[in-house]
C-alpha cells in the first residue's frame, strides 16, 4: 500500500482504491492497515468522505452499503440495517442516538482515492 | 458552596417521586444553585423505574432501570447518600440523622419514603421461598431462589401481583400460580365480568388462578413447601411472592410525631403539607385527599406541586385521575373514571367477546349524558379517546355503544373526534399538556410533526401514550384550517407517492438523478430513494441495479438479496406455487452445502438459504440458475409467492388444479415491484388449506370456476381478504388481479399493503368493486395493457447480473481486496447448522 505523510498535520495518507471502483452516489468499504473504512463518492455534490464502516448501533460492518443523502444541506449516510444516520462531515448521528461514526480526510490524484488515517 | 438560609432542602427517600422531585426543582431553579439538596436513599443503587420492574427478567438489567446516575446527581449539585436511610427527625432543631451518622440541618423536608409490601399475618410468612416484590434486591432473590424452584405462587391478584406473576413466567418456572382473596382479579380496576375474560387469557399464556382463597398458614419445615387455605385445600409450591397491597413507609414520620393516619400514610393536605409547615410529604407515603395514590403519574405531580412551592409558585394538589391502562402479560386492560359504578346512578353497557377474548364497559349517567368510566380488557385501543370522553364531561352520542362498538359504517370517531375535545382536555397528562396548547402549535407556528410539537412543548416526551391523539389533533386542525393534508414524501420531495409516479411516467424519467433534478431538491435520503427506485421499476421494469439505480436501492435491494444479522445475506430461489422436483432439490442442498449456507423452509413454500458472504452471491446464483432457478424476490416490494395446497391432482377433495393456477399467476407476476410486499395463495377447494384469505390477492376453487378475494393480510394486524369476484373463469380471474395490482401499484402510499390501502380508501370495497371490477372510471383497459407491459419486460435480475461484468464487480466487501471476506462474519453452532451471532 502507497503512503503518503503529511507531516504538517500528522495525517497518513493511504492509497485506498481506483475512484472508478465506488460507485456513483454510493459508498463501497476498503481496508486499510487492518480497518475496515467506508469510501462515498458523492458524486451529486461532487465531494467524497470516508468514515467508519462499522454502525455503532448494532456493532455491523455496513455502512458503506447504506444509502447516502442530505438533511438539509448536511451530507448523510443511513445504516443499512436500521437505517440509523449519521452526517459524513463529522459522524454525528442524525437519528438523535448519542454514539456518532469516525471520520476521514479524502483526496482523489489522478482517479486514485487516498484516505488520511 | 455558600448558602444562605432558608434553602436547604433535605428528600427522605430515593425513590421515582424523589428522582422526579430532584428532576423538577433543578429545572426550576434553571441551573443556578439555588438550593442545596441532600437526598438519602436506603436502597443501594440510586433511583431506578420500580413500575417496569417485572423487565427485570425479561433480559433488562439494573442500570436499564436506572432513572439517573450517581453523575447526574453530583453534575447538579445534589448531594446524595446511598444504602444510607434517615432515622430520625429532630423537628425542634430542623435536621434529620442518617443511619450512617450524618447530621444534615434543613430548610425544608420532602418526606418521599415511598411503600413497602403489605404482608398478611398468615403463619409461616417467614419460611424461605417466601420473597416479596419491591425492589431489585428483591428481584436478585427471587431469581436466585427460582433456578432451584419448580411451582411457584404469587399472592395477590392485583396490578401488582400479576406483575409479579409475569416475573415467575419469564423465570421459567415449571407452573405459576396466582391466589387471590377476592372472587375476581385486580378486583380494584375491573368487574367480574373482565376478571372472566382476563382471566381466560392468562390461562391460555399459562398462569394457573386461583380466586376466593383465602391463605390459612404456609406449610413447610424450613423452606416453604405448600399454601393451605381456610377452605381445606391446599397448593404446593416451593416459592411464594407476596404482592398483597403495600403500607406506607410512615414508621420515620410517626415517630417525629407528624399526624399519621391509623391505617397509613402521612397526612398532608392540599399543598402537600404535613402538620408541620416545614415538612412535606409526596408519593406512596402520603395520604393526600383520604387515600393513598398508588400510581406513578400523580406521584410525579407531586413532586411538581412541592417543587412549585419551594420557588415560590401557587400549586395545590388536585385529587387526581386513577385512570389506568397497562398491558399486563401481552394483555390490554384499562379502567378509567368510575368503572365499577352501579345502578340506578348510571346505566351500563357491557360488550363481550369470548372468542376473542375482549371485554368492554361503559357506565352512562343516568340521563344518558355523560360517561362515568368503564373498563377495556383485551383490547383497549379506545382508552384515550374514552377517558377525554370521561374526563371533559362530552355529551355523548345518542348511541352510546358506538362508543365501545364504533360508528360502523363510518369513519369518524362517535364523538366528532378528537376536534370534539374542550379546548382545555388534557391530552399528555405527563407534561400538562392540553388540547388548545397543541392546536395552537399547529394554527400559530405551522408545526405539523409529533417533532415539532414535542420540541414545542414536550407533549408524547413521557409515556408516550398520547402519541395517537396529538397526531389526530395535528391532522384535523390542518384540515380544519383548509390546508390539504398531503403524505409527501420527504424534504427532498413535496409531493405524495401517487403524484410523483404520475409525474415520472408523463415525463418518461428513467432514473433517480432525472427525478430528483425534475420535481425535487436537495441530494435525496434514505426514504425518497429507495421509493423513486420501486416507482421507476413499477413504471419500466428495467433492471433495478442498470443505470445508478443500484445505490437509491434499500438495503436488499442493492444486493438483491435479504440482508442478515452479522451483514451476510440469506437467498430464496423461486420455487413457484411451491412445487419442486427431486433434481432440484438436490441442486438448492449442493449449494448449500457448497457454501456453508443455514437453510430453512419458508412460510411461503420456499427454501430460504442464510448466511451468504456478499462476494458468493453471484457463484451462488450462477449455480442456482444453471439448474433453471430464478430470482425469487424475497428481497424486493414485489410479488413473495403464491402458495398452493396440491388441489385436484392428489386432494381426493379438490375441485380445481390449484397448483397449475399457482404456478401460472406466480409465474405472471414474478418481478413486479410494487408499493410493499405481494403474497398470494390458491386453494383447490372450499377448505382453504393454501389460506388464500390472509393473502394480498388469494384465490379459492368453487365447483364452477375460481372466486378471488383481496386485501387480505397477515402479520401483526392480521385481516380477512375481502371476495372481488365470485365463481369467474380464469381468464376472467386474471383480467382482474391485472386490473387490482395495477390500480395498487399506481394510487398506494409507499411501504403501504394492501390491506392498509384499502382500509384508507373513501368508499372502501365498494368503491375498489366499482373500479376493478365494473370499471366504473373506464380505466380496466389501460391497466391491463400497463400490466402486460411489466409482465412482457420481465428479465431475472440476478441472471443479469450473473451475465454482466460491470454490475458483478460491486458484489464485494472490500473493494481493494474483492477476494477477501469480512473477518468481522461470525457464526455460532446450532441444532447442526450455523446461525448468525447475536447482536453485540
Amino acid at each position: 500500500m502507497e503512503l503518503i505523510t503529511n507531516d504538517k498535520d500528522k495525517i497518513t495518507w493511504h492509497l485506498a482504491c481506483r475512484a472508478e471502483d465506488v460507485p456513483e452516489d454510493g459508498g463501497a468499504c476498503a481496508l486499510i492497515e487492518g480497518r475496515q473504512i467506508a469510501i462515498f463518492n458523492f458524486t451529486r455534490r461532487n465531494e467524497w468522505y470516508a468514515t467508519d464502516n462499522q454502525c455503532p448501533h448494532r456493532q455491523q460492518m455496513a455502512l458503506a452499503r447504506g444509502m447516502i443523502g442530505s438533511q438539509l444541506d448536511e451530507p448523510k449516510v443511513a445504516c443499512p440495517f436500521h437505517k440509523k444516520t449519521f452526517s459524513l462531515r463529522d459522524g454525528s448521528c442524525l437519528s438523535g442516538d448519542a454514539y456518532r461514526i469516525e471520520t476521514y480526510p479524502v483526496r482523489v490524484k489522478e482517479g486514485l482515492v487516498y484516505v488520511g488515517l | 458552596m455558600k448558602t444562605s438560609k432558608r434553602n436547604r432542602v433535605v428528600v427522605v427517600g430515593n425513590g421515582m417521586v424523589s428522582y422526579k422531585f430532584c428532576e423538577k426543582l433543578i429545572a426550576k431553579t434553571n441551573g443556578s444553585v439555588e438550593f442545596s439538596v441532600t437526598v438519602f436513599g436506603e436502597e443501594p443503587r440510586a433511583a431506578y423505574d420500580r413500575v417496569h420492574l417485572s423487565a427485570f427478567f425479561s433480559g433488562q438489567t439494573a442500570d436499564d432501570l436506572a432513572l439517573a446516575s450517581t453523575e447526574w446527581y453530583q453534575e447538579n449539585g445534589i448531594q446524595l447518600h446511598l444504602s444510607d436511610p434517615v432515622v430520625a427527625i429532630d423537628r425542634e432543631r430542623q435536621e434529620v440523622r442518617s443511619h450512617h451518622g450524618h447530621i444534615v440541618p434543613y430548610d425544608y423536608l420532602v418526606l418521599a419514603t415511598g411503600s413497602g409490601a403489605f404482608v398478611p399475618p398468615v403463619a409461616g410468612v417467614e419460611k424461605e421461598g417466601v420473597f416479596v416484590y419491591r425492589t431489585i434486591e428483591d428481584l436478585e432473590l427471587i431469581q436466585a431462589h427460582a433456578r432451584k424452584a419448580r411451582r411457584g405462587a404469587v399472592l395477590g391478584g392485583g396490578l401488582l401481583g400479576l406483575e409479579a406473576a409475569k416475573a415467575l413466567l419469564d423465570l421459567g418456572l415449571d407452573e405459576a400460580h396466582v391466589v387471590e382473596f377476592a372472587p375476581r382479579l385486580m378486583p380494584r380496576q375491573i368487574d367480574a365480568a373482565g376478571s372472566e375474560v382476563l382471566q381466560r387469557q392468562l390461562e391460555a399464556l399459562g398462569l394457573h388462578i386461583h380466586l376466593s382463597k383465602s391463605t390459612q398458614q404456609i406449610v413447610g419445615t424450613e423452606s416453604i413447601e405448600a399454601l393451605q387455605f381456610t377452605d381445606g385445600t391446599s397448593l404446593d409450591v416451593d416459592m411464594l411472592v407476596i404482592s398483597a397491597g403495600i403500607r406506607p413507609r410512615d414508621e420515620l414520620a410517626k415517630a417525629a410525631g407528624l399526624a399519621t393516619h391509623p391505617r397509613g400514610g402521612i397526612v398532608v393536605d392540599d399543598f402537600l403539607q404535613t402538620s408541620d409547615p416545614a415538612i412535606f410529604a409526596v408519593g406512596e407515603c402520603a395520604l393526600a385527599h383520604q387515600m393513598i395514590y398508588g400510581l406513578v403519574a400523580p406521584g410525579y405531580e407531586m413532586a411538581e406541586v412541592v417543587a412549585s412551592r419551594l420557588c415560590g409558585q401557587e400549586k395545590a394538589f388536585a385529587p387526581f385521575d386513577m385512570s389506568t391502562k397497562l398491558k399486563l402479560i401481552g394483555v390490554d386492560v384499562a379502567s378509567f373514571g368510575d368503572p365499577l359504578a352501579e345502578e340506578p346512578g348510571c346505566r351500563t353497557i357491557r360488550y363481550e367477546n369470548r372468542a376473542k377474548g375482549i371485554y368492554k364497559r361503559v357506565n352512562v349517567s343516568a340521563d344518558g349524558k355523560e360517561l362515568l368510566g368503564g373498563i377495556l380488557v383485551g383490547d383497549a385501543e379506545q382508552y384515550n379517546m374514552l377517558l377525554q370522553t370521561c374526563k371533559n364531561k362530552m355529551v355523548l352520542p345518542p348511541n352510546p355503544e358506538d362508543l365501545i362498538l364504533g360508528t360502523r359504517g363510518g369513519e369518524e370517531a362517535a364523538t366528532g373526534g378528537v376536534l370534539g375535545l374542550p379546548d382545555d382536555a388534557l391530552i399528555c397528562s405527563c407534561e400538562a399538556v392540553t388540547k388548545a396548547m397543541i392546536c395552537q402549535e399547529v394554527t400559530e407556528r405551522g408545526y405539523t410533526s409529533v417533532e415539532d410539537i414535542k420540541k414545542a412543548n414536550k407533549a408524547c416526551t413521557g409515556c408516550g401514550g398520547c402519541t395517537p391523539l396529538v397526531k389526530d389533533l395535528i391532522v384535523g386542525t390542518m384540515k380544519q384550517q383548509g390546508v390539504y393534508v398531503r403524505n409527501v414524501i420527504c424534504e427532498h420531495f413535496a409531493y405524495s407517492r401517487q403524484e410523483l409516479l404520475d409525474l415520472t411516467k408523463m415525463n418518461n424519467l428513467r432514473t433517480y438523478n432525472e427525478v430528483l433534478d425534475a420535481f425535487g431538491h436537495g441530494d435525496g435520503c434514505e426514504t425518497c430513494k429507495p421509493l423513486v427506485a420501486s416507482v421507476l421499476a413499477s413504471l419500466w421494469n428495467e433492471n433495478v441495479l442498470e443505470k445508478g439505480r443500484a445505490t437509491v436501492q434499500d438495503s436488499n435491494d442493492r444486493f438483491l438479496a435479504n440482508i442478515q444479522k452479522g451483514g451476510t445475506y440469506s437467498v430464496v430461489p423461486r420455487i413457484p406455487g411451491g412445487e419442486i422436483t427431486p433434481d432440484k432439490l438436490i441442486v438448492i442442498g449442493e449449494v448449500a452445502k457448497r457454501y456453508g449456507l443455514y437453510t430453512k423452509i419458508t412460510g411461503g413454500q420456499r427454501i430460504d438459504l442464510f448466511g451468504a458472504h456478499v462476494s458468493d452471491l453471484p457463484r451462488i446464483w450462477e449455480e442456482l440458475i444453471a439448474a433453471g432457478f430464478e430470482s425469487g424476490h424475497a428481497y424486493g416490494k414485489a410479488l413473495r409467492t403464491v402458495k398452493s395446497c396440491v388441489g385436484s391432482t392428489w386432494c381426493r377433495f379438490g375441485v380445481q388444479d390449484s397448483v397449475s393456477f399457482a404456478i401460472e399467476v406466480e409465474d405472471r407476476y414474478k418481478g413486479i415491484r410494487s408499493p410493499h410486499k405481494l403474497k398470494s395463495a390458491v386453494s383447490g377447494c372450499i377448505r382453504e388449506c393454501a389460506e388464500a384469505q390472509s393473502k394480498d390477492f388469494g384465490i379459492i376453487a368453487t365447483e364452477k370456476g375460481w372466486n378471488l378475494y383481496v386485501c387480505g393480510n397477515g402479520g401483526s394486524k392480521p385481516q380477512h381478504a375481502q371476495l372481488l369476484a365470485t365463481d369467474v373463469d380464469k381468464e376472467t380471474c386474471i383480467r382482474l388481479i391485472d386490473r387490482f395490482l395495477m390500480f395498487y401499484i399506481k394510487t398506494a402510499d409507499p411501504l403501504t399493503r394492501t390491506a392498509t390501502w384499502l382500509n384508507k380508501m373513501e368508499g372502501g370495497m365498494r368503491y375498489l368493486k366499482a373500479v376493478v371490477v365494473d370499471d366504473v372510471l373506464g380505466i380496466g383497459e389501460e391497466l391491463e395493457r400497463e400490466m402486460q407491459g411489466l409482465i412482457t419486460a420481465f428479465k431475472c435480475e440476478w441472471k443479469e447480473v450473473v451475465e454482466n461484468p460491470e454490475l458483478r464487480k460491486r458484489f464485494t466487501h472490500f473493494v481493494n481486496v474483492p477476494e477477501v471476506k469480512d473477518p468481522t462474519v461470525d457464526f455460532a453452532e446450532m441444532r447442526g447448522q450455523k446461525r448468525a451471532k447475536e447482536w453485540a
